[in-house]
């Protein structure tokens, strides 16, 4: 029987405020949404990180018979003896974690499978233009890469080496860039959230202040005073994380995973992640509409 | 039932105390008329009691307990046993006769099937039969009092506290509201009620307590109004 009272007090109250419990779900919508974007946004950027890191990030790109650089013209593609003397070489350094030969055949099929989306743009390339090369992992990226690439550099058979992590150091850049941006409106909408809750409650409040007061003559419990606007402030707050829930599955399935045609591997998030990232927007967000109840009444009901 | 020791009550920005040393007992039982001109301090008298504001000195006590050490969220349930009757009735208007006075229960979390059973009762006894679905705004302002009584006294209160309820009614109905009060009191509920209207106070001969500027300057049983007015 109470739980009936507090559940109709609740909708009188709903009803009577509807323009602004609308435009407070609204709010508490955009600013999960975005919160929640931001969120995937940065585990997104955590699996790429987690790609590259796994990949190489020094390549050593031999001469061919096709290269066109002068030093490939003055010593020729690269003889086995050469090669055997980079290999060695590199593998003794302190700097380098692991050493790979790729061949002309196995770089080939790595182009092919990487512009499988373009066959036109395969069919442009002979496969004795893509060289061999040496793909070498460094213990500290960015670090190393100078020392390393001296030890090899201007060598007879070393046509280019080409620093991985700094190509995507842009790349990087770009996503935190997006990610912070996304985050900051998150929190300015935030604050706007709570604002609006405090203001909607105080609304809510003094429409209904001929009840509260009749309520606390009669010896209604403070709590139970404060009961129906609390719940009104939480329904209001789940109403709006349910729209976000619904945004983010559309920003995860229609934005981010698109991004897995650029990687070969995969590097969309889970459900889990996504799941994960939904319970802790619903969290947020009736934590704040719960607590700026909360709060807001106990300054404005003060017995 | 009621004990003022010494009390005082001095609002912020004011020069003049509203109460000032007033000290009284008010039995259990009793029906007690404070009457005063305006600001003679009546309505603060009844506000101590409920807990709505605290003295600047002195004890109070209702039914033995000092008010001053109840703590804050204690105090609802000393509201619950003290009924309180206004001048303006505040009925809520979107609720009929029935769910005004039920909602006095409702909100303290009484169960359904009491509420169903006492509030008819109560009704009845303040002479509204027959008039349970009726809007406040159907209801001439002699039955909207009533209702306020009922609300006050459907849960059985020790205590009933009218500001002025006669106020905003015409003499001859006054004289129903005044029987209802009676009533109550007869069934053991001390009343207390700050009136204007000296009619009724000298018709009814209960014990007056005169307040002038704050002080209690006459305190009489089987009194009349006053003698200068």
């Amino acid at each position: 029987m109470r739980a009936q009272f507090v559940l109709q007090e609740v909708w009188t109250g709903l009803r009577r405020n509807l323009t602004m419990t609308i435009a407070l779900i609204v709010v508490v919508a955009i600013s999960l949404s975005l919160l929640g974007t931001g969120l995937l946004f940065v585990k997104q950027v955590d699996n790429t990180r987690t790609y590259w890191q796994g990949k190489v990030q020094l390549s050593i790109y031999l001469c061919t018979t096709t290269s066109v650089s002068p030093q490939c013209h003055q010593n020729g593609p690269a003889t086995a003896a050469e090669k055997a003397q980079i290999a060695s070489d590199l593998k003794a350094l302190p700097q380098v974690e692991q050493v790979f030969y790729e061949s002309q055949e196995q770089a080939y099929q790595h182009f092919k499978q990487d512009f499988s989306r373009e066959p036109s743009f395969i069919n442009l390339v002979n496969k004795s233009e893509i060289p061999d090369s040496f793909q070498v992992k460094l213990r500290n990226a960015n670090a190393d890469f100078p020392v390393v690439a001296g030890t090899v550099q201007g060598r007879p058979g070393v046509d280019q080496i080409v620093n991985d992590s700094s190509l995507l150091a842009k790349f990087y850049k770009l996503l935190d860039g997006a990610r912070n941006g996304v985050v900051i409106i998150a929190i300015v909408l935030l604050i706007a959230a709570i604002l609006l809750v405090a203001n909607t409650i105080r609304l809510s409040a003094f429409n209904r202040r001929r009840e509260t007061s009749i309520m606390r003559l009669v010896g209604a419990s403070n709590f139970y005073v404060q009961l129906p606007f609390l719940v009104e402030g939480v329904i209001a707050g789940l109403f709006g994380w349910l729209i976000a829930a619904a945004l983010l599955i559309a920003v995860k399935s229609l934005g981010l995973d698109t991004l897995q045609q650029y990687f070969p591997y995969n590097v969309t998030l889970s459900a889990a992640d996504l799941v994960e990232v939904i319970l802790l927007a619903m969290v947020m967000g009736v934590v704040i509409c719960g607590a700026t109840s909360f709060f807001t009444l106990r300054r404005y009901l003060r017995t | 039932m009621i004990h003022f020791d010494n009390v005082t009550k001095t609002y912020p920005n004011q020069g003049r105390p509203a109460l000032e040393n007033v000290s009284l007992d008010v039995e259990k039982g009793e029906f007690v008329f404070l009457v005063g001109p305006s600001g003679s301090g009546k309505s603060t008298f009844l506000r101590l009691i409920l807990r709505e504001e605290r003295p600047s000195e002195g004890r109070i006590y209702v039914a033995g307990k000092d008010l001053a050490r109840i703590t804050n969220w204690k105090v609802p349930y000393l509201r619950r046993r003290i009924g309180c009757v206004f001048q303006d009735f505040r009925l809520l208007p979107n609720k009929s006769v029935y769910h005004n006075v039920a909602f006095a229960l409702q909100v303290i979390g009484k169960p359904r099937r009491f509420i169903r059973k006492v509030v008819p009762e109560v009704i009845d006894l303040v002479g509204l039969e027959g008039k349970h679905d009726r809007m406040p705004d159907e209801l001439s302002g002699g039955e909207q009092q009533r209702v306020a009584v009922a609300r006050a006294f459907v849960n059985r209160p020790m205590i009933l506290l009218a500001d002025e309820p006669t106020g905003n009614i015409d003499p001859a109905t006054s004289i129903g509201i005044m029987k209802v009060l009676d009533r109550i009191n007869r069934t053991g509920t001390t009343v207390v009620m700050a009136t204007h209207d000296a009619a009724i106070v000298d018709s009814m001969r209960k014990r007056v307590i005169e307040l002038e500027y704050g002080k209690v300057v006459r305190d009489q049983s089987r009194g009349v109004y006053g003698q200068a007015y």
